[in-house]
């Protein structure tokens, strides 16, 4: 297991310096100078000069390269003009507001997802089965801003009984959470009974059930346990589609999280701001991927044996 | 005798989601391509006295505006017209694109292997590892909104599913024997590439065309609604839905019309991607 996690590890690393390496070959790949790029046509020189020096824009791109690798290891994304405060620190203060808004859509989706996709299993190409696929699909295809509209058109507008914007509390969260979930939600369902589809017929199932256990153990305990191992998986990879919809979501709601700031910072050409937001967000995905790929090698012993 | 059954039942299923497709596009494809001309849409026009009027209205020319004006008083319909050939465009525009680069990479990774598959599919893992919405909002902030733009955004964001479905195929098929018979006859690589493993790879990446399509449009959509994506010149659904925001007390309909016309059209791509796939091609479920 020893061997497994720090392979892992250092997978994740690898891929947070390839992160960091695509923001730095995107910003100097877009047509112009860097530094009145990011600026903006109302910049004045000496703030040009400045951010010239900071990007070590005269250097070779090489050297470049260096400085950028040293001030992300700094968690140095330089000043936000726009704001008169360390890029990162900004960034930090908005992340409670994204995970508290993440973390309740991831369990909404669980909680209304997985039972939906073993009931649409075990009811294989019955009507149930049939509804409960094309709710996943519609779930699946609706924009999530323009569902965050609807919502608000009906819930705040019309019926009166929820915030449509701003954040506060218990109130302020269910209508961003709808939002955020549905598409994952949806995802999950599909997943879940995929998964229980392929396994039932397999023989330790079989074996289960000739063993009379009740259908509820067979399925949820004996069953389950290997149809979660592809779940847990395209789980952690969904999870960045979920981060990526917080943006727009942020946005419809004005909830006051990362994706927000960074729209807004797009909107003032803050690109400090943005890198950080954009780093930060990957890095929690990576994060979870990692959380992840751990739990899968608990789950299916195979994956952690097959390199040690 | 009952699998079998119970099997056919489901092919015909199959047929009948692909049919349902196939009409639900070829409405929006034909709407899309000659509706402009019947219903025409000039973005500079305002008419303040047809502002923010209801579905079924009859206007101050005498036209009857089915889903109701906007905000300047212009037809929300001729404009959903507009729109519609805007997002399937940039959406056949950005396959076009994501394809070419992902069925290059791909098939070099995949035929000639070694250092060079290595490098390559690493850089796919990375880029898995970014959420795709993020690198598009990255580099559509710098380069600015404009429809080039967003097709090259959507592309680099999208490029990666192809990459992998040609090396599989380019995989499993470099060392079949008619390739090798190719070989023995003298054929050069480019041949071999260009006759024996491409062909593999059209089927497959045809209907992994098709289910990426629904995302591509959605991804649009969502670009345009931030502002990243069309300039509000170009109204594509993103960028009408977005206008509609500021007046949804007064005018619901700018904002869900759209919106219902765009789920609409995603929903039937996905069951005839969904379709094809299952028909086609069980294996690229995972994807």
């Amino acid at each position: 297991m020893g061997a497994y996690v720090v392979r892992r590890l250092f997978f994740s690393l690898f891929v947070l310096w390839g992160a960091v390496t695509i923001i730095f070959v995107v910003l100097r790949l877009v047509p112009g100078d860097p530094a009145y790029i990011m600026l903006g046509p109302d910049a004045d020189q000496a703030q040009v000069a400045a951010l010239r020096a900071q990007l070590g824009l005269d250097q070779s791109l090489i050297q470049q390269y260096a400085t950028y690798l040293a001030n992300v290891v700094h968690l140095d994304f330089g000043e936000s003009f726009r704001l008169n405060a360390d890029s990162m620190s900004l960034v930090l203060q908005r992340v409670p507001a994204t995970i508290q808004l993440a973390t309740t859509a991831l369990l909404l989706s669980l909680l209304i997802g997985l039972p939906l996709g073993v009931i649409a299993a075990l009811r294989a190409h019955s009507w149930v089965d049939r509804a409960i696929s094309v709710f996943s699909l519609m779930g699946q295809s609706t924009p999530s801003f323009w569902l965050g509209i609807v919502l608000i058109l009906v819930f705040a507008r019309g019926l009166k009984v929820l915030p449509s914007a701003g954040s506060g509390s218990w109130a302020h969260l269910v209508l961003p959470t709808i939002t955020l979930a549905l598409p994952f939600l949806a995802i999950l369902v599909r997943l879940t009974r995929s998964g229980l589809l392929e396994v039932v017929h397999e023989g330790y199932v079989q074996t289960a059930r000739a063993k009379g256990l009740s259908e509820a153990i067979v399925v949820l305990v004996h069953a389950m346990r290997n149809a979660l191992i592809p779940i847990v998986t395209v789980v952690g990879l969904q999870f960045g589609a979920l981060l990526g919809g917080t943006v727009i979501v942020e946005t419809v709601f004005a909830w006051p999280g990362v994706g927000r700031l960074l729209i807004d910072s797009i909107g003032r050409r803050d690109y400090g701001v943005v890198q950080a937001s954009i780093l930060l967000v990957a890095t929690i995905f990576v994060l979870i991927n990692l959380l992840v790929d751990l739990l899968y090698g608990f789950l299916d012993p195979r994956v952690r044996l097959a390199g040690d | 005798m009952a699998a079998p059954v119970a099997a056919r039942r489901r092919t015909r299923a199959g047929s009948a989601r692909i049919r349902f497709g196939f009409a639900v596009i070829a409405v929006y494809v034909v709407a899309a391509a000659i509706g402009p001309w019947l219903f025409r849409y000039n973005p500079v026009d305002t008419r303040t006295a047809d502002r923010l009027k209801p579905p079924f209205t009859r206007l101050s020319d005498g036209s009857f505006a089915i889903f109701g004006t906007d905000q300047v008083g212009q037809d929300l319909f001729a404009q959903m017209l507009q729109g519609a050939r805007i997002s399937i465009a940039v959406g056949l525009a950005t396959l076009v694109l994501a394809g070419t680069i992902g069925v290059t990479i791909g098939l070099a990774a995949g035929y000639f292997g070694g250092w060079l598959d290595g490098v390559l599919m690493r850089l796919a893992d990375i880029q898995l590892a970014f959420p795709s919405i993020l690198l598009a909002i990255f580099i559509a902030a710098l380069l600015g909104p404009s429809v080039v733009n967003v097709v090259i955004v959507l592309a680099v964001a999208n490029w990666v599913t192809f990459a992998r479905v040609a090396r599989g195929q380019a995989l499993a098929t470099r060392r079949r024997e008619f390739v090798d018979a190719s070989r023995t006859l003298g054929a050069g690589t480019w041949r071999l590439i260009t006759r024996c493993v491409l062909p593999a790879c059209v089927a497959p990446v045809l209907v992994v065309a098709t289910v990426e399509i629904g995302h591509v449009i959605l991804a649009e959509a969502s670009l345009s609604f931030l502002g990243l994506g069309t300039p509000a010149s170009t109204p594509s659904w993103g960028v009408t839905i977005a206008n509609g925001r500021n007046y949804l007390a007064d005018a619901w309909w700018i904002s869900t019309i759209p919106g219902i016309a765009l789920a609409f059209l995603v929903i039937s791509l996905g069951v005839l991607g969904d379709a094809l796939r299952d028909r086609y091609d069980p294996r690229l479920r995972s994807l």
